[in-house]
Parts: C-alpha cells; sequence; structure tokens
C-alpha cells in the first residue's frame, strides 16, 4: 500500500538520501508546480482580460519569477541528465559526479536569471 | 559504495515491450525534443534582434513558450516577425509535447499514492480527457493571441 509506510514523518525527514534524492524531490516539486502553473496560466489567458491580468500580475511578480525560474531551470537541467543516463544505463555508475556536473551547470545558469529578475523587479 | 558494482542491463529482447515502458521512452524523448523546440525559439530570437532589446529572464520564458504575448512586455519595438505561422507552429508543438509529457508525469505521481487497480484506471482516464481539453483550449490561445 502506497500510504502505508514503515517510517514515521521525522525519520522520513531525516533520511540520508543526499545527491540523488534532493534530485528526485525537486524534480517532483518542480514538475507537479509546473503543471499547475501552465495549466492556471493556459485557463487564465483563454478565459478573458480580467482573469488574464490577475493572475499575470501574480506571475509577473519577481518574487514569484524567482521561484518560478529555480523549478523550471533546475527540472530541465536535471531532466536532461536523467534523460542521458537512462538512454546510456553504462552512465549510471557515474550518478553520483553527473549531479555535480548538474550542479556546476544548474547555478551559473540560475544566478544568472536570478539576476536579471532581481535588477529588474527592484527597479534597476 | 564500499564496493562499485558494474551497472546491469537487460537487453532489449529481454524487456517487456508495453504502454508503460513506451511512455517511459517517450518522457526521456520528449525531453529531448523539447530542448529541441527551447534551442530553436532562443536563436530565432537573437536573430530576431533579443540581444539588444531583451533580458535573459525574457529570452528564457519565450524559449520555453515562443507566444507573442511573451515579448509584449520587453523593449522589442516591432512584433511582426514574433507572430509569424513559423512561431505559432513552434508554440503548437511545444504545447502538444509539453502537455503529453506533463500529464504523463502526473500520472506517474498518482501512481505512486494510489496503488489499487480502479483508483489508476479512473487516473488514466481522467487525465486523458485533461490532456485533449488543456490541447484545445491551448491552441485556442496560442492562434488567437
Amino acid at each position: 500500500m502506497g500510504l502505508k509506510r514503515n517510517v514515521s514523518l521525522a525519520k522520513a525527514l531525516r533520511y540520508k538520501g543526499q545527491g540523488p534524492m534532493l534530485t528526485y524531490v525537486l524534480h517532483r516539486i518542480g514538475g507537479l508546480g509546473m503543471a499547475i502553473f501552465v495549466t492556471i496560466h493556459i485557463l487564465s489567458t483563454f478565459m478573458g482580460t480580467k482573469v488574464g491580468i490577475f493572475t499575470n500580475s501574480i506571475y509577473e511578480n519577481w518574487v514569484f519569477q524567482i521561484f518560478l525560474f529555480f523549478f523550471v531551470l533546475f527540472h530541465v537541467i536535471n531532466g536532461l541528465r536523467i534523460t542521458l543516463l537512462d538512454l546510456f544505463p553504462t552512465l549510471i555508475e557515474h550518478q553520483r559526479e553527473a549531479i555535480w556536473v548538474e550542479w556546476a551547470v544548474f547555478l551559473p545558469v540560475y544566478g544568472l536569471a536570478a539576476f536579471v529578475i532581481l535588477r529588474t523587479g527592484l527597479g534597476g | 559504495m564500499a564496493t562499485p558494482t558494474k551497472s546491469r542491463t537487460v537487453p532489449l529482447t529481454k524487456r517487456g515491450l508495453n504502454f508503460e515502458m513506451l511512455m517511459w521512452l517517450f518522457t526521456r524523448l520528449s525531453a529531448l525534443a523539447m530542448y529541441a523546440l527551447v534551442l530553436v525559439a532562443i536563436i530565432g530570437a537573437l536573430i530576431m534582434g533579443a540581444r539588444t532589446q531583451m533580458n535573459m529572464a525574457d529570452i528564457l520564458r519565450w524559449g520555453f513558450m515562443p507566444n507573442v504575448t511573451h515579448v509584449q512586455n520587453t523593449n522589442v519595438p516591432d512584433l511582426a516577425s514574433w507572430s509569424s505561422p513559423f512561431w505559432k507552429i513552434l508554440a503548437s508543438l511545444m504545447l502538444l509535447v509539453a502537455a503529453a509529457h506533463g500529464v504523463h508525469g502526473l500520472v506517474v505521481i498518482c501512481d505512486d499514492y494510489i496503488v489499487k487497480p480502479l483508483g489508476r484506471q479512473i487516473v488514466r482516464y481522467s487525465s486523458i480527457v485533461f490532456m485533449i481539453l488543456m490541447m484545445l483550449i491551448g491552441l485556442y490561445v496560442i492562434w488567437t493571441s
């Protein structure tokens, strides 16, 4: 049964999955978040200007964009890592190294985007 | 971690080739397809003059969905070339691939928590209805904006 776990929540939070576990959690949160974001975005644009302007005022807020770009870019870059390791399964031995490379790619790309968003958001 | 083991791979003939396996493969291949679409959109934006008229975050926003409404609030003076049929077709492709990829992702997440066959059946049928509905609404939004 999926919901009957043998570990308590406190123990689960202390689970030392380390790098791979962290990417799995962030990938899942990002994917779920994007599905909700895109659904609301399409529906509000479809329903017309009034609703569209209201949701866009949230989406164009710099605080929202900082979170959005984090999860979208992480999902995109982590997804490429998953795709490459899955399509070339012998590379899975180097999964931990691949995750380090992934962070080395993600941090500069996200850092630059976050810098631009912050500078624009804080009246630059 | 102490003893490194050689990773084993099952030969194709011994792998179960069913719908779930094909969707697993589709998730990976659609990810690569979306990478290609994003790259085309970003290169196209740079050719159309984004280098001096848009910041990096705006180019990424256009890259993820090349819809003309995504460049309305930038310094681009003429939006005509950004709303050509080429970009509408590219945006439609992005929408269809992303919707299929995303809805399948939601089904995978649901499978982690819904384990009864009936529940999984309901999730699958409702996800197909949801996906087709969102594709139609999205296409309408792209081609009328």
